[in-house]
């Protein structure tokens, strides 16, 4: 699904992030990206995103190179994203009059479209607020919701693409921390529900046990080294509470320690 | 602002007015209802025809003045690189008070409403220019990164965000330099034409020592400034109607 085959980044007039870096995915898997500030876990999601390109390297998102965003990867960022000018509904419709916008715009060879789908209704919308359980904020402005509905909204907008990939950076950390396990809860059942491939950033360690199958450990900038935590157990139901839940924990804290 | 406040506040300058005349007693100052009834007088016998002519020279301006603008201020604001070559020229003409062109307009593009037009939009243009360019240079990159993950290129990024997060800052702009657009029309009127309602103020009222004609003339122009306000005021608030949410 994923892979990311030696690349090498840096930001202008700064030492690398990444330097001869390799890691991969499979489909559906859920993975969570865990490191101090700085060390390029936000970098490595615009990489894959197509926000920003590796001076070396290749990385390929189902098979494809990713020259530019394209509308099967759903991003959700810290905040939000959403624009202030447009009720919960038109944010989220924002997807559906892009994809009508673009709706006679043809890409030529096997390329997949990089373009919003143009057969997105108004009823996927309404379905989407209803799973997200914000169908009754949809005449407010984001000013007018709290965090927790807002990162929900950008979630229902992500997911109506039906994107195979979905990439969130530090989605929940404005969040209160009861707003924060409800938000993370609703991830795991709507990764089990739609099979999406999960990547989030985190630098968070109980968030990145509780979401991640796989924790991909990053250091101190350059990363070339890869080094990831399996985490089978993450999204079954009162994983919490047991006692492996609690051990990986600190196994991965071990290992941030040692990074 | 509600319609009821607006009416008061009529009502009590109307008041101050008729109280002011009475005191004075003056002949250089009647009161409202001697106005009133030259303005009903005046209106068909040719101050209506200059309420119109200056009114289009307004709305001209202001149609010129947005339609070049703000697509000016979205260039700029997207591109770092050329707002570095563009903005010490903003920065100097931005200032300067425009109305001092005034004469050298009239040389290049005559007396008729050209130089008009022209010199109402070169007062209106800056204002938006400099707005549009910063609201959309003021963007957070997060909204730009999510819109584009979503699949826009750059023609949606210009239709779903910079030009809906740039209107209402156009607008407000435009609200804000009306009332300096219409002194400028009213100090161009003032002479060399002969329409308009500074013509009619200065020239046809004010110079027969016409006292009640030259105050409908200065209502008038009053009238106009204030329905251009309002009416960008409520553009605004329909456009806008998130910046609005805590007035209601």
């Amino acid at each position: 699904m994923i892979s990311v085959d030696r690349i090498t980044f840096a930001y202008p007039e700064q030492p690398p992030v990444f330097r001869d870096f390799t890691w991969k995915s499979a489909a559906s898997a859920a993975w969570a990206v865990i490191g101090p500030s700085g060390c390029g876990k936000s970098t490595l999601l615009y990489l894959i995103a197509g926000l920003r390109q590796p001076a070396g390297g290749q990385i390929l998102v189902d098979g494809q190179p990713a020259p530019r965003p394209r509308a099967s990867t759903g991003l959700v960022l810290q905040d939000y994203g959403l624009l202030p000018w447009a009720t919960v509904w038109d944010n989220v419709a924002l997807v559906m009059h892009m994809g009508r916008f673009y709706r006679n715009k043809h890409t030529e060879g096997d390329a997949p479209r990089p373009y919003p789908r143009s057969d997105i209704t108004s009823a996927q919308i309404e379905h989407w607020l209803n799973r997200l359980g914000i169908a009754d904020l949809k005449e407010k402005y984001p000013n007018q919701i709290s965090g927790g509905q807002r990162q929900r909204t950008a979630i229902a907008r992500s997911l109506l693409q039906q994107p195979n990939l979905l990439l969130m950076d530090e989605p929940f950390s404005s969040l209160d921390a009861l707003t924060r396990e409800d938000l993370q809860r609703l991830t795991v059942e709507l990764r089990q529900e739609t099979g999406v491939t999960t990547l989030i950033v985190t630098h968070n360690i109980e968030e990145a046990v509780y979401l991640g199958q796989c924790i991909l450990v990053l250091g101190r900038a350059p990363n070339t080294e890869t080094r990831i935590i399996a985490n089978p157990g993450a999204g079954s139901p009162g994983f919490r509470s047991q006692p492996v839940y609690a051990q990986k924990c600190t196994e991965l804290r071990d290992a941030l320690a040692a990074a | 602002m509600r319609r009821r406040d607006v009416l008061l506040a009529t009502v009590i300058l109307l008041l101050v007015w008729q109280l002011l005349a009475w005191l004075l007693r003056l002949e250089v100052l009647p009161g409202p209802a001697a106005v009133g009834q030259a303005l009903a007088r005046e209106i068909p016998r040719g101050l209506g025809r200059h309420f119109l002519v200056s009114g289009w020279r307004v709305v001209a301006s202001i149609a010129v003045a947005t339609l070049l603008a703000v697509p000016a201020g979205l260039i700029l604001g997207q591109s770092a690189r050329l707002n570095r070559l563009v903005s010490p020229i903003v920065y100097i003409l931005h200032p300067i008070p425009k109305i001092v062109f005034l004469p050298i307009l009239l040389l290049f593009l005559g007396i008729g409403d050209t130089s008009k037009v022209f010199m109402i939009f070169l007062i209106l243009f800056f204002p938006i220019l400099v707005v549009v360019r910063d609201q959309a240079g003021a963007l957070r990159p997060e909204l730009i990164y999510s819109v584009r993950s979503l699949g826009a290129g750059r023609r949606a990024l210009f239709r779903f965000v910079y030009l809906p997060a740039t209107v209402p800052a156009a607008l407000t702009a435009l609200r804000v330099s009306i009332g300096t657009a219409v002194a400028v029309l009213f100090f161009a009127e003032s002479f060399a034409t002969t329409s308009g309602l500074g013509y009619y103020i200065i020239v046809e009222s004010w110079g027969r020592l016409a006292y009640p004609e030259m105050y409908a003339g200065v209502v008038a122009m009053s009238a106009l400034g204030l329905l251009l306000y309002v009416v960008v005021d409520r553009l605004e608030r329909r456009m806008a109607p998130w910046m609005f949410l805590r007035d209601t």
